[in-house]
């Protein structure tokens, strides 16, 4: 079986006293052995929500997975019990999140926190642990680890502490890493080498990545398949080559036509997408992009479009046909 | 472009004491936030600032504002140095500079309408009152591309990008001469960024306003500037027109930044060549001796350990603090 996980028509919506929010609303991908996979979008579009989904770490209520299947090597993760999932949470899924400090505990230190991992899941003691730690550390370039491993969160710096997380991420050999936005809070010079990082341990372990980003640029360098998603829909999805030289739904253009380029000369305008992200609690009738869309027709007014494939695994959500790849307006 | 000077800074030096103890407050260390900085901006030119998190930007662009007042050295704001006015001159000088923020969801008072948030430098610079005001802060909220019957509505109610917009029309309504953004569009959406960056350019255009734009995104930089300036560790090591950064860049620090941009284009990422620096800029507090980049430069030779590099200038209009250029 080549596939790792595949979500089947996941669904997660949010009671609140405003009304439901569909924070991902009926999403289907696969991730293969070995890829990485790219989950793209603005805020709020429902990427993280459908990350946490797959460990079910959804803050319940007001959230709630109404729906949808996650097959991870075959298993329904939602159906299992909640001693199953915790097994497989940092063992075989691990997750990276985008705020290290806020995701590490400041009164431990790093050394204990990491060991508490490998302690629980692999069955380490005190002192096996702690010299796997040093090896780990050692792995994601922290210099002098055996000096660091008993330092607090707050003793390292923002690139520091989110190699850290990678570092206890991987710990336990996970098959599935979920990346969510681990470089946003960090320095551009900095994203290059924690990027590169997370590339070279899970390429030689044969891990799979879920890479979850809104830089359009981040995705580019280090992603094999990737969705796009807007107000908890996928609107486009396929392999990134595909997607980046031909993008096919007018949000995925927009977006790539939106951006200035280094590598391109300058343009006196950018070409923005006009209008604002949608309310999820109040999504209109029909597409939800539709309102912002310059190729609206009446029927995008009325009918939801479906994922439907264009090229060979190249999908996109819309009824537009062949809309010239060009700039959008 | 050769526009009459605006602004020129002279040696502006801010550092801010660290220090220990409740009541006898001692002094254990000092940060160098801003560290012998020269520079001077053109009428209606835009001057990109860019720099990590940490490398002093935002205090220096709040020097300029005397936001934060400076240890020593000159800011001067139509040839009169800001550096030596009492508050009292300072005031009516504000009129002329403003500031637009990072994050459109601190910048706002929560419990002021988008009205109140707007004429409230109104209030405090002009003698505008009554039915004047309001009509003035409807013509501002339509200047920005905000529907003017939105004026009773709070900031919660607005998305990040219209929240952005009203700290722009709060910033225009005096009619500014020079305004600083500090990260204008990094809190915001992609698809909202193009917006607010095709506004900023259209006001310029509009109100013949001068910019200092920080940011850390270099590809905007290069979009909205004219000139750029690059910002290591509290001092400027580069700064040039901004063709001439982006392809003739000097410093191998303004070079490792401009590899590490990534380009949204696989097929072009796949054969780039990427500088990755060594280790992390080192904390402002201990500011290694000579050339402050010295143990992240992959060119660094004996030298660097030692001088510390000057601001000079290699071509027209092209200045780099480097012993190598």
């Amino acid at each position: 079986m080549k596939d790792l996980l595949q979500v089947k028509g996941l669904r997660t919506y949010f009671f609140t006293d405003s009304g439901v929010v569909k924070a991902v609303d009926g999403i289907s991908y696969t991730v293969k052995r070995g890829e990485t996979f790219g989950l793209v979008g603005e805020s709020g579009c429902g990427k993280s929500v459908s990350a946490l989904s797959i460990l079910r770490l959804i803050p319940s209520p007001p959230g709630k997975i109404v729906s949808g299947e996650i097959l991870f090597e075959g298993k329904d993760l939602l159906k299992i019990s909640e001693e199953e999932i915790r097994d497989i949470r940092g063992n075989q899924i691990a997750m990276v999140f985008q705020e290290p400090m806020t995701s590490l505990n400041p009164v431990l230190t790093i050394g204990v926190q990491i060991g508490e991992v490998l302690e629980l899941h692999r069955g380490y003691d005190r002192k096996e642990a702690r010299s796997e730690v040093i090896k780990l550390l050692r792995m994601v370039g922290i210099p002098d680890p055996e000096r660091r491993i008993d330092d607090y969160p707050h003793q390292f710096s923002g690139g520091m502490r989110q190699r850290v997380m990678i570092a206890m991420a991987l710990s336990c050999n996970p098959k599935l890493l979920i990346a969510d936005e681990p470089t946003t809070a960090v320095d551009v010079t900095i994203q290059a080498q924690l990027l590169e990082i997370i590339k070279e341990l899970t390429s030689t372990s044969e891990t799979s990545v879920i890479l979850i980003t809104h830089n359009l640029g981040v995705v580019a360098r280090h992603v094999n398949r990737m969705a796009v998603m807007y107000a908890g829909r996928i609107v486009e999805m396929g392999p990134s080559i595909k997607i980046y030289a031909h993008p096919k739904h007018p949000y995925t253009m927009g977006l790539l036509a939106s951006v200035p380029r280094l590598d391109q000369p300058r343009r006196e305008r950018l070409l923005p997408i006009e209008g604002q992200p949608p309310d999820l609690s109040q999504l209109p009738d029909g597409c939800s992009f539709s309102p912002r869309c310059s190729y609206r027709m009446e029927r995008c007014l009325k009918d939801p479009p479906e994922l439907r494939e264009v090229e060979e695994e190249h999908f996109i959500a819309c009824w537009a046909e062949g809309i010239k790849v060009e700039k959008p307006r | 472009m050769e526009n009459e000077i605006l602004l020129k800074v002279n040696h502006l030096r801010k550092i801010f004491p660290i220090t220990k103890g409740i009541i006898r407050q001692k002094k254990v260390a000092e940060i160098k936030a801003v560290e012998d900085v020269s520079f001077f901006i053109r009428r209606g030119e835009t001057l990109g600032l860019v720099g990590e998190s940490g490398c002093g930007k935002t205090t220096l662009g709040r020097c300029l504002l005397q936001l934060i007042r400076p240890d020593s050295g000159e800011v001067f704001f139509e040839s009169i140095n800001l550096c030596e006015l009492d508050p009292e001159a300072l005031r009516s000088f504000r009129q002329k500079m403003q500031m637009i923020f990072q994050d459109p969801f601190d910048s706002l008072d929560p419990r002021m309408t988008a009205e109140e948030i707007v004429a409230e430098p109104l209030r405090v610079h002009t003698k505008m009152k009554g039915k004047e005001r309001k009509q003035k802060v409807r013509d501002l909220l339509e200047t920005v591309g905000l529907d003017p019957s939105m004026a009773d509505r709070y900031p919660h109610e607005f998305s990040g990008g219209q929240r952005q917009r009203l700290g722009i029309a709060r910033a225009l309504s005096i009619r500014p001469k020079f305004i600083v953004c500090d990260e204008p569009i990094s809190a915001l959406d992609v698809s909202i960024q193009a917006q607010i960056i095709n506004l900023l350019e259209d006001l310029q255009k509009e109100f013949d306003l001068t910019y200092l734009f920080i940011a850390h995104d270099l590809s905007v930089v290069r979009h909205l500037s004219h000139r750029v300036a690059v910002m290591y560790l509290g001092k400027i090591i580069e700064i040039a027109s901004r063709d001439d950064l982006y392809q003739n860049a000097k410093h191998p620090y303004t070079i490792a930044l401009l590899s590490a941009v990534p380009i949204p284009d696989p097929l072009i990422e796949a054969t780039r060549k990427r500088i990755i620096l060594k280790g992390e800029p080192p904390s402002p507090i201990e500011i290694p001796p000579g050339c402050n980049f010295h143990p992240r430069c992959p060119m660094a030779i004996d030298l660097c350990q030692r001088e510390i590099p000057t601001l000079k200038e290699i071509g027209k209009d092209h200045w780099v603090a480097c012993h190598l250029s």
